[in-house]
């Protein structure tokens, strides 16, 4: 028996005339734990599809437990021992944790009829095997996100995997989250199953795999052992760039905060939150999801509101009711969720940039100045040095980081005061990343007041001068992220030592 | 990619900014020659050419209203029923106002009159659609089902069923007059809506925030717009076009009854679908609303012509129209995502900056 569990040699696959892989290499080894890296758009899903038979390669083969291929149809790939767990779990929300367990197995079987007692006991094998609890009546939408991973990891052993590929596991996870599930992969490993990680984040791939291959632009650049790769290493091989640490040093801050927030409480959310913001300086406000760090930025930009205490901007009392009260303001506020929360996908750049001034760029009755208009987008375009070759393009059709300086540029032609980021970088590549911490760090020093809510510690560091930790809807502590270290930052998160 | 090209013909050009516009604009000239071909003598005769024009605006007009509701993700089921509440508010008041034999400049101010409490009524029903829509998040295709039913209730209570009839002689004169020997005024009622609703669309903020509400609330809700306030107005602006359509339909029968037009709510949601309206909201054009409607009425008075092919088809063939266009729309829209998706993989490697201006291959 071959000591690969997978050994693909040459792949390549192209989609109209783009070459999206370009004869790639990738071999995992029985029982390894083996990371994927790459930025958006290099091949890393192009070729998961191919090795679990969504797609037909164009050249190269595979070997896969020991039986070579071209070509795999995605019933065969399962037989084989290959489970793919995708990003969005593929469970589905409105069925119970047993129905989601155990329908793919019944329908395998070929059952035409519906026994709830087989379902249960499929089911409850399959939560036995990685010792998860979990109510098995539960409706799987009201569970929170690790459990749905769960589901989905349980439910691809049951077909005797061999090798589970996860695509980006950890993004909608919490620090803890992820420690529980690194726990699980290494337990799974100690059965036999090979793991294939596809990732991004530099400080997973270094915790947990074994072995790395680096892909970039549909080639490989990169394998080897992930003992022997280090950060730097790491970023260049995914980007192709050489990156300088940096840590935001503010120049000016101005003694009076811009914002104050006094006794802030809002039932349910966050209680008694005090904190001041100064114009030049980059608060950082960490915390779990649901500590109340999403609701409390979101009160300054009147998506919310305050049930108690007081809001100060420039020192008069303010109670935002809606956003365009916060607008007018001067606050500008890049969501959490770029896709549905910031952008309009289909529609153009130029539009994307415009929506929160247009305003400013209509005469009294109400008529768009296009030619104003284009200038402005243009100028936005450069001066964040998005990649687009037309300002009507739609937004979709750019990266993740394009994208997300799209927003930026919406706010930034707003006359801003306060621009407050909740994760700004997440799902941007590297690249992209450091440009926009670098325009953070930029706009700062031209006087404007920011809010960088992350759970990226090494992006606080990059970026902000203090740092507000934020723990079941207070602020439990206060530190400086230059002279904090990361472990001691996600001890005070988690309120675990 | 729609990349305007300086060295493009003006053609080309045209194309490129609106693929869609130029498929329907095809698709318009050979209906037309087709026909023309088939029946030179009855359907390229200046009289029926004439009658085409009095026939589409009253639908044409209610098309454009829900078209506009579609471009916010909605819908406008209500505008037959605003349409004959309108019209009949308006006889009610005309024959009341106005009895037989008043001077005819005090009779045509009535008639000013009468036209201004016509929109006034389509505003206040578009209010209400409006107003369920956006206060309580009522699906629009619910809340237009039930304000349709309300007004068209409410119509046939205060007419307890019957047509009105009786309107000043002067309502249907002006109402039908063909100006200049060519120019319907219903025609003309049409092309003012549609100048007006386009320049709305395309050149002004409200137009614009339309799309946008229709692309994505959520987004436009974090984007600081008021996105309540945009989807009032989109059902106030369809009930107003719709109380116009009602004054043209009473104009055309000389009478207001509450169950007129009773087959136009489909037809005009086949009409901005054909016309390339997305029904998810975010797209669509008045360019794009007329030429369907045209397209359309060149089919049904064609059809009128063949004395064999019965009446009853042209639902049959309605039907079929639409169900192709879905289908084409379906496949077109697959296209241009793969292209997209294409266009976006060639900029994987080099992410940022450098390709600032460039166009990728492929793109012109």
């Amino acid at each position: 028996m071959s000591d690969y569990i997978l050994d693909a040699r040459g792949i390549r696959k192209s989609f109209g005339g783009v070459k999206a892989l370009k004869g790639v290499d990738l071999s995992i080894r029985r029982g390894e734990i083996h990371c994927l890296a790459g930025e958006n758009g290099c091949g890393k899903s192009t070729l998961i599809k191919v090795i679990s038979g969504f797609y037909e390669a164009d050249g190269g083969q595979f070997a896969l437990d020991g039986e070579s291929f071209t070509k795999i149809a995605p019933a065969e790939a399962i037989r084989r021992g290959l489970q793919v767990i995708y990003q969005d779990f593929s469970v589905f929300p409105n069925l119970s944790v047993m129905e989601n367990l155990a329908f793919n197995m019944e329908l395998m079987k070929g059952h035409r009829l519906v026994n709830r007692k087989r379902m249960r006991h499929i089911a409850e094998e399959a939560i036995s095997r990685i010792n998860f609890e979990v109510d098995l009546d539960e409706r799987v939408e009201n569970l929170p996100v690790a459990d749905k991973q769960l589901i989905a990891i349980s439910r691809a052993l049951l077909y005797d995997a061999r090798l589970i590929i996860m695509d980006e596991p950890t993004t909608a996870l919490t620090k803890k989250e992820v420690r529980s599930l690194f726990d699980l992969i290494r337990k799974l490993q100690a059965q036999g199953i090979s793991i294939l990680f596809v990732s991004h984040k530099l400080d997973e791939v270094f915790e947990i795999s074994e072995g790395y291959t680096i892909l970039r632009n549909g080639q490989n650049v990169a394998h080897g052992d992930t003992k022997d790769l280090d950060a730097k290493k790491f970023a260049y091989h995914m980007t192709g760039r050489e990156f300088a640490e940096e840590t935001f040093q503010p120049q000016i801050v101005e003694s009076n905060p811009v914002v104050s927030a006094r006794g802030l409480s809002s039932y349910g959310a966050y209680s008694h939150v005090d904190f001041d913001l100064h114009p030049g300086e980059i608060l950082g406000i960490t915390g779990l999801l649901g500590s109340g760090r999403t609701e409390l930025v979101q009160t300054l930009f009147g998506l919310q509101t305050h049930d108690e205490g007081q809001l100060l901007f420039e020192g008069k009392e303010v109670r935002f009711t809606n956003v365009k009260q916060a607008v007018e303001k001067g606050v500008g506020y890049v969501a959490e969720d770029r896709l549905t929360e910031g952008l309009f996908l289909p529609q153009s750049i130029t539009l994307n940039t415009i929506v929160s001034h247009l305003d400013d760029l209509c005469s009294k009755t109400g008529f768009l100045d296009q030619s104003q208009v284009n200038t402005e987008v243009n100028h936005w375009i450069q001066e964040l040095s998005v990649a687009a070759s037309d300002p009507q393009q739609p937004v979709q059709t750019l990266s993740g980081g394009n994208q997300q300086k799209v927003v930026l540029a919406r706010w930034l032609a707003n006359d801003l005061k306060v621009l407050i980021l909740n994760g700004p970088t997440v799902g941007v590549d590297i690249g992209s990343k450091y440009d926009i911490h670098s325009l953070l760090r930029r706009l700062a020093h031209a006087g404007l007041a920011i809010i960088v809510i992350s759970d990226d510690l090494p992006e606080i560091r990059a970026t902000c001068s203090r740092v507000l930790v934020m723990r079941d809807g207070s602020i439990i502590a206060e530190a400086n992220p230059a002279t904090t270290s990361e472990a001691r930052l996600g001890e005070l998160i988690t309120g675990q030592a | 990619m729609t990349l305007l090209n300086e060295k493009q013909s003006p053609l080309a050009r045209f194309v490129a900014r609106d693929p869609n516009l130029f498929r329907l604009i095809i698709m318009l000239v050979a209906v037309f020659a087709v026909m023309g071909a088939l029946r030179p003598t009855i359907f390229l005769r200046p009289s029926n050419l004439v009658s085409m024009a009095k026939q589409f605006p009253e639908y044409g007009i209610m098309a454009i209203g829900i078209s506009i509701c579609m471009i916010t993700g909605g819908i406008d089921l209500a505008v037959v029923g605003t349409a004959n509440l309108a019209a009949i508010t308006t006889a009610r008041f005309l024959i009341a106002s106005v009895p037989k034999g008043s001077p005819g400049g005090y009779t045509l101010s009535m008639i000013l009159m009468g036209i201004l409490i016509a929109l006034t009524v389509g505003a206040l029903c578009g209010a209400l659609s409006g107003w369920l829509i956006s206060r309580f998040r009522i699906p629009p295709i619910l809340a237009t089902l039930g304000t349709h039913q309300l007004f068209t209730g409410l119509a046939i209570v205060i007419t307890e069923g019957r047509p009105v009839s009786g309107l000043p002689i002067l309502f249907s004169r002006l109402g039908n007059k063909t100006l200049a020997g060519f120019l319907p005024v219903p025609l003309l009622l049409y092309a003012l809506a549609a100048i007006i609703i386009g320049i709305m669309l395309s050149k002004t903020r409200f137009g614009k925030q339309v799309y946008l509400v229709g692309t994505n609330a959520t987004a436009a809700r974090f984007a600081g717009l008021n996105v309540k306030n945009i989807i009032m107005r989109t059902y106030v602006t369809s009930g107003m076009l719709a109380s116009l359509s009602g004054l043209i339909m009473m104009a055309r029968v000389n009478s207001a009854k509450a169950d007129y037009g009773a087959s136009y709510t489909l037809q005009c949601v086949l009409i901005a679908v054909l016309g390339g309206v997305n029904p998810d909201g975010g797209f669509g054009t008045v360019g794009g609303v007329t030429v369907a409607v045209v397209i359309l009425q060149l089919l049904s008075s064609g059809l009128n012509m063949f004395e064999n092919v019965s009446n009853f088809y042209r639902d049959v063939i309605w039907g079929g129209v639409l169900i192709t266009v879905l289908i084409t729309n379906h496949y077109l829209t697959e296209h241009k995502r793969r292209k997209a998706l294409k266009s976006a993989s060639e900029g994987c490697g080099a992410p940022w900056g450098n390709l600032g201006g460039v166009a990728p291959p492929g793109s012109t």
